[in-house]
């Protein structure tokens, strides 16, 4: 009998008033118990609507059905027969919007909670399996990725496991991209990245760290060095400011910045050297999971006020509702419908305030919001130490720069067939934000799935 | 891990290393840089790269001791290994054919300048250079200049070696002695570069300066690097370190730079350097 209870098994979490002042996860994940009343709410419906609205197709009733029975291991392996990234993707993907969005549930009550199911049958076996997984037997060619974020790491594990010779190229000292400089601990164990990286290391993928493809190396070399296929992660780039006054006065970040300097550098622990600024006051210019990163960490480094600004209003924010309603239990203040329009400085050159305008919605615009209008002379200032801007990124000009042959859009990202990944070299394939721009893990990782199916075919017609 | 196969000091603060990266060591050229860590709880700091040596395949770097990770990399010994070593990154300067350069190197600025006197005067360019110093006492890579500019012209603030004076003097009466440059290349602390623009801005000498902002990335992500350059931002890791000094607003960089200045000098007391790490 399947468990007709109209809403979710809550998720055990920290209390805010507690999390908010460390960097431990704030939820903490179902238990055995919970997990299989929760998998009991699934109806196992015959056409399957959220596995075709996850981008790496998870065969979602299947898994939840082993769940279900207390088969947990069974059904880790149903999950990673297609996601590489379990304990990543049950945390950090937009559920609400893929899987969770189309489930037959979610009609009358809510959806079935797959991410945390997801979520739980990663960490079960991540606690419970001392077993590696073993390398498979190589068919002799050589691929290249070129960072080591959620689209490559991707590309690589299903190129390897198809006996792919892997080599990632990461620039920075670390693999995992995004996932350990953007996103913050206490929605990402960094534990959990590094346990999903040497799983693919024993798969025998080879991870080269401090590796700047586009300086120390070209695409073209690459292929001299008998690469046969070249895949290109490598991410969202350049952060983007507003170009309004005040932006180079001493206090004012970029999202980017504040969190690689919180999260990769770990500058929130005391035994680490990399500084941050110690704020008592952040405004957090966006509303993006980005600009909820930054305001979360802000407030964990012991900021008495973090506000969010953002121009349009609550409905249009495009962060995740949890994420926001995460943000506003830990005290984070939202002042939307304001827009910054000038930073204020002290003698010093210090950030001592930020200007804003107050907006109202208009007509839908092109991204099909409301367009946020000026109310003209509503400017107010908002004493603030500390300015983090989040406003999106533009795509870094390494590769692109130093790659004869490779197009790329208006916008700078590379341009490839969107059915094979392909760019517009031959034996050269892209995904993630640098083809996307600015967007999510799962989308990355669909891409660098897609990648590796099709470069599999593309040397599979090589001998 | 990369190794350090020799350290010398070139006076009490400054210190030379050659790191083996044969990769590096491959591509670099004049003006570009590399990022290194010493040690996991490090921070990552970049340097200009001073020299290089693709046969060894060694990277050099020269460094003045000033905050706590300088600090932390000037105890390494030879044999010993720095856990991060990233590069080249940004931009090669672009000497654009010039055939009669200046190049201005203030303290331990001259390790930077060294390697562009060095491209430039080997390519057949003719070559003066200033090297300033504050005294006799921490004068560095005297001989290396010598093998690669037509002239060399040391100055000191305090008069005890070279001549007496800062080094935008000595530029001044060189062009007032009739020196046509068409480039001046300027790589030292932020107010003596410029200064050197100012000089050379009446004269619409084109003049190269070398910044060195907070950096965290170097690749082109963070945004840490931002600079104002004829008033558009700029980012010194992949649009840079090069730039026209005519166009840099440095005072603006001067600021920046102190960002961590307070903080760095109040960790001191708690630094692991001092708890016998």
């Amino acid at each position: 009998m399947p468990n007709m209870s109209m809403t979710k098994v809550p998720m055990p979490q920290q209390d805010p008033n507690v999390r908010n002042k460390n960097f431990l996860e704030v939820a903490t994940g179902y238990t055995a118990e919970m997990a299989m009343e929760e998998a009991a709410r699934c109806l196992n419906c015959k056409n399957k609507p959220c596995v075709a609205g996850c981008p790496v197709n998870v065969r979602i009733p299947e898994f939840i059905a082993k769940v279900a029975e207390g088969k947990f291991e069974e059904a880790y392996e149903i999950i990673t027969s297609t996601n590489g990234l379990p304990a990543v993707c049950g945390r950090v993907c937009p559920q609400e919007n893929q899987c969770e969005g189309k489930c037959v549930r979610g009609i009358k009550g809510e959806s079935v909670s797959i991410g945390r199911l997801e979520r739980f049958c990663a960490d079960y076996h991540n606690e419970h399996s001392t077993e590696k997984p073993s390398k498979p037997e190589s068919n002799g060619k050589k691929v290249a990725v070129i960072g080591g974020g959620p689209a490559g790491l991707t590309c690589a594990g299903d190129l390897a496991k198809k006996g792919y010779e892997v080599t990632i190229f990461e620039a920075f000292h670390t693999a995992g991209g995004v996932l350990v400089y953007g996103i913050p601990e206490f929605r990402l164990p960094k534990a959990i990245v590094k346990k999903e990286i040497e799983n693919l290391e024993a798969m025998g993928v080879e991870i080269k760290t401090n590796m700047v493809i586009g300086r120390v190396l070209s695409v073209d070399e690459l292929f001299e060095m008998g690469y046969k296929a070249i895949f290109i992660g490598s991410g969202a780039g350049l952060p983007s400011f507003m170009g309004i006054p005040g932006e180079d006065l001493v206090g004012v970040y970029s999202a980017n910045e504040y969190l690689t300097r919180t999260n990769l550098m770990k500058a929130y622990l005391d035994d680490y050297d990399t500084p941050i600024i110690e704020s008592k006051s952040v405004a957090v210019v966006g509303g993006g999971n980005v600009a909820m990163d930054a305001a979360r960490c802000a407030k964990r480094l012991g900021a008495e006020n973090v506000y969010i600004v953002y121009r349009r209003g609550m409905e249009e924010m495009p962060a995740r509702k949890e994420e926001i309603h995460h943000a506003m239990e830990e005290g984070i203040i939202f002042k939307n419908l304001n827009n910054p329009v000038k930073i204020i400085g002290d003698e010093q050159g210090r950030v001592k305030a930020i200007e804003c305008v107050e907006m109202e919605l208009g007509e839908p615009d092109d991204s099909g919001r409301r367009r946020p209008i000026v109310k003209e002379g509503s400017n107010f200032e908002l004493p603030v130490d500390t300015v983090i801007m989040s406003i999106g990124t533009s795509p870094n000009p390494l590769i692109r720069s130093t790659t004869p042959g490779l197009d790329t859009n208006r916008k700078g990202c590379l341009i490839v067939n969107e059915d094979t990944m392909q760019t517009t070299r031959e034996g050269v394939y892209a995904g993630g934000d640098a083809v996307t721009g600015a967007a999510t893990v799962i989308l990355a990782m669909g891409a660098g799935k897609q990648a590796a199916k099709s470069i599999d075919e593309f040397l599979s017609k090589q001998s | 891990m990369y190794k350090i196969l020799k350290r010398r000091q070139l006076n009490e603060n400054v210190v030379l290393m050659e790191i083996h990266a044969p990769f590096i060591a491959k591509k670099a050229l004049a003006g570009q840089f590399i990022i290194l860590r010493v040690d996991e709880h490090g921070e990552r700091i970049p340097l200009t790269i001073a020299d290089y040596d693709r046969e060894k395949g060694t990277v050099t770097i020269i460094f003045q001791i000033v905050g706590q990770t300088t600090m932390l990399l000037s105890q390494l010994k030879e044999g010993d290994a720095l856990l991060d070593f990233v590069g080249p990154l940004g931009k090669a300067t672009d000497f654009e054919g010039a055939k009669k350069v200046c190049v201005i190197g203030g303290g331990v600025g001259c390790a930077i300048a060294y390697p562009s006197a060095k491209q430039m005067f080997n390519s057949g360019a003719e070559v003066d250079v200033i090297a300033g110093f504050r005294s006799k006492d921490i004068v560095i890579l005297e001989d290396e200049f010598k093998a690669a500019s037509t002239n060399l012209y040391i100055t000191t603030d305090d008069g005890t070696y070279g001549e007496k004076g800062f080094v935008t003097n000595k530029l001044q009466s060189l062009i007032d002695a009739g020196n046509k440059y068409d480039l001046v290349v300027a790589i030292g602390p932020v107010p003596m570069m410029k200064f050197v623009c100012e000089v050379t801005r009446p004269y619409g000498i084109k003049t190269l300066v070398s910044l060195n902002p907070i950096m965290i990335d170097g690749t082109g992500m963070c945004g840490g690097c931002r600079v104002s350059v004829g008033g558009e931002i700029k980012f010194a890791c992949v649009d840079g370190p090069d730039f026209d000094g005519h166009l840099v607003n440095f005072d603006e960089l001067m600021k920046r730079n102190s960002t961590y200045k307070e903080k760095e000098s109040h960790d001191k007391s708690h630094c692991r350097l001092y708890q016998g790490l």
